[in-house]
């Protein structure tokens, strides 16, 4: 009997064909996963594309919603979209910069035991819910000074935050110990090789985290509840007051009883996720070309 | 990044000498107290729950948590968390359960079998699906796939197992914590396919080369190598992923329905502890339900901060016996 058909014979006693079979039925429930989940984003998209596209128009980003009876026709969500552009940009402000020294701290300073706890602290904050948040942010400011978009935008910060200083602490290790060494060499302080000379090779990271937090924080409503939602129907820029955010009005008008705002709800949705859509791809576009840089450099 | 790395690294550590530049010892301190500000505000999201929870906490005791009640007609007023907790359990261990296959398909088809030209792009689609927000997904549930699961979904699983009580009879209404559940499922999908397939693309090459090598098929290499080293980490992706549902409030809140009553017909309308506080937002009745609502969070954020850090400390004591693994590995 030769080697070749010995093998042959094993592999038959132990069910070559069966094996082989549960091979491929595992291989094509693996791509029905995929599809399943890429078929449910093209889904959601395309639903949310057909209701909305229907409704969009320039109204719906001029004009505010008239309050009371006399509600006619064009009607739009501009304090929302003024409120969401304002709350946003404050919180950005405000989480930038504390996120982008916190990766500055825990990567060009701190010794390894820190390091490790903050970025621990970092991802516990992360992890905690944006309700939970929200409701922080309530307790905080909200039952002393009343409902304001500057307590919605700390809230959202809040959100933020780790998502910043996580991204900048990536891209700053990968920055190469040879510049600065080169600026140290120079003479040059050590406060200004970090500033004018790491921190330069990390912007394309930086903007890019930023991107994802602010798209991630642009659609969140939990936080903005308890914070900034009650609200009128005027449009207004004044942080210190409640304002309107797109997806809080697209939650209030996804629990109203009249057709008439569901269909400006699905406008806001297709708005909401076009840009969210549109500024993670290409953040993550950037991300990959900034990656192949800094990796190529070193 | 390892902290190895980085300690070797001479222009990379903490300020030390005597002759300290002032404008190093500036930026050190700056940044130091930005970090120290991360650390504070987690420590102050920890005592605002406390101690605005505190009225409630001091009223109720720690029998709030199972007592199933929410009434705040004055002088009567009594509030639980007991059918809340049962929801929120109900609704996101079934979403994880839901999600689970196939969160690890979707990791199977990215890590193994995709097509080079495939890759890059699901990837890169799965991940957007995590960035649809809550809302949006909220809004879709209530009037694209409420209708759908109430019309078709639900009289079917009714009819063919109506003897377990889950499936009970189809809701008259639009709202369920079936559709909560599916809902849920779509959201943490993406979390946990990303962080799985992760974990099977650091499976090291030579464990699986080994594996088909021996003859094994791709499923066998995938049972007997990929699962039992990514293990671990899988635990710590599924702890974060239930953490994700637990707390999603929106999306929850829109098509859940809402009510205080521990029952088991998914089919029927429900509320999670996160939906109970969303759907509270324009105003509790008294003092007291403002309270009740922040203690609510407070069982939140604790079972938050109990699923991250267990999942990071799952992830750590993974790292640490993947090394000494493949120390061993070498030396022989």
């Amino acid at each position: 009997m030769s080697a070749q058909s010995l093998t042959n014979a094993t592999l038959r006693a132990e069910g070559l064909p069966r094996r082989r079979a549960m091979n491929r039925l595992m291989e094509a429930l693996a791509w029905l996963a995929a599809a399943a989940a890429v078929g449910l984003l093209v889904l959601i998209v395309w639903s949310v594309a057909v209701r909305g596209a229907s409704q969009l128009n320039l109204d719906l980003l001029t004009k505010t919603p008239s309050s009371g009876f006399l509600a006619t026709g064009k009607q739009g969500l501009a304090n929302a979209f003024a409120g969401t552009l304002v709350i946003v940009a404050v919180a950005t402000l405000m989480a930038l910069p504390t996120g982008i020294l916190i990766a500055v701290y825990l990567i060009e300073f701190a010794r390894p035991a820190v390091r490790n706890f903050v970025s621990l602290v970092l991802d516990v904050l992360n992890g905690v819910p944006a309700i939970v948040i929200g409701i922080f942010v309530y307790g905080l400011f909200v039952l002393g000074h009343g409902q304001s978009a500057l307590a919605g935008s700390f809230a959202l910060a809040c959100l933020m935050l780790p998502l910043v200083a996580r991204s900048t602490m990536e891209v700053l290790v990968l920055v190469p110990s040879s510049l600065r060494e080169a600026g140290l060499g120079l003479g040059v302080p050590r406060w200004r090789t970090t500033l004018s000379i790491v921190l330069p090779q990390t912007i394309g990271g930086i903007v890019t985290g930023t991107t994802l937090a602010v798209a991630r924080v642009a659609g969140e409503t939990a936080p903005l509840l308890f914070t900034s939602s009650i609200v009128g129907t005027q449009l207004h820029w004044n942080p210190h007051h409640a304002l309107q955010t797109v997806p809080v009005a697209i939650f209030e008008l996804s629990e109203s009883a009249d057709p008439q705002d569901h269909a400006r709800a699905w406008a806001a949705a297709l708005i909401l996720l076009l840009f969210i859509l549109f500024a993670s791809l290409g953040a993550r576009w950037l991300a990959t070309r900034n990656r192949r840089r800094l990796s190529t450099s070193r | 990044m390892s902290a190895a790395d980085l300690t070797t690294d001479t222009t990379r550590r903490p300020l030390s000498g005597r002759r300290v530049h002032f404008g190093d010892l500036t930026l050190q301190t700056v940044a130091g107290v930005a970090a120290l500000a991360a650390v504070v505000l987690v420590g102050l999201i920890v005592w605002k729950l406390i101690t605005g929870a505190e009225p409630a906490i001091a009223r109720f005791g720690i029998h709030f948590v199972t007592r199933v009640a929410w009434n705040p007609v004055v002088g009567r007023e009594i509030f639980g968390a007991g059918s809340f907790l049962f929801g929120t359990a109900l609704t996101s261990l079934l979403a994880l359960a839901l999600a689970t296959p196939l969160a690890i398909g979707v990791a199977l088809f990215l890590s193994e079998l995709a097509p080079r030209v495939l890759q890059a792009p699901v990837t890169a689609l799965v991940e957007t699906l995590a960035a649809v927000p809550s809302v949006v997904i909220g809004l879709w549930g209530i009037y694209v796939l409420g209708p759908i699961l109430q019309r078709h979904v639900e009289p079917a699983l009714h009819s063919a197992l109506g003897f377990i009580p889950l499936f009970g009879p189809a809701s008259t209404s639009g709202p369920s914590i079936f559709t909560a559940i599916v809902v849920l499922t779509m959201m943490i999908l993406p979390i946990v396919a990303s962080i799985t397939r992760e974990l099977f693309l650091s499976v090291p090459r030579e464990l699986k080369e080994g594996a088909l090598a021996l003859g094994t098929t791709r499923w066998e290499m995938v049972r007997g190598v990929v699962f039992p080293y990514a293990r671990g980490g899988l635990a710590a992706a599924l702890i974060l992923g239930l953490g994700r549902a637990v707390g999603e409030a929106i999306a929850v809140t829109q098509v859940i329905g809402g009510g205080v009553a521990i029952h088991l017909n998914l089919f029927s309308t429900g509320d999670t502890l996160a939906s109970k506080i969303a759907s509270s937002y324009q105003g509790a009745a008294t003092n007291l339900e403002t309270h009740s609502l922040i203690y609510l969070g407070l069982i939140l954020l604790v079972f938050s901060l109990v699923a991250n850090l267990s999942a990071q400390w799952i992830v750590h004591r993974v790292a640490r016996a993947h090394g000494a693994g493949l120390n061993r590995g070498g030396l022989g």
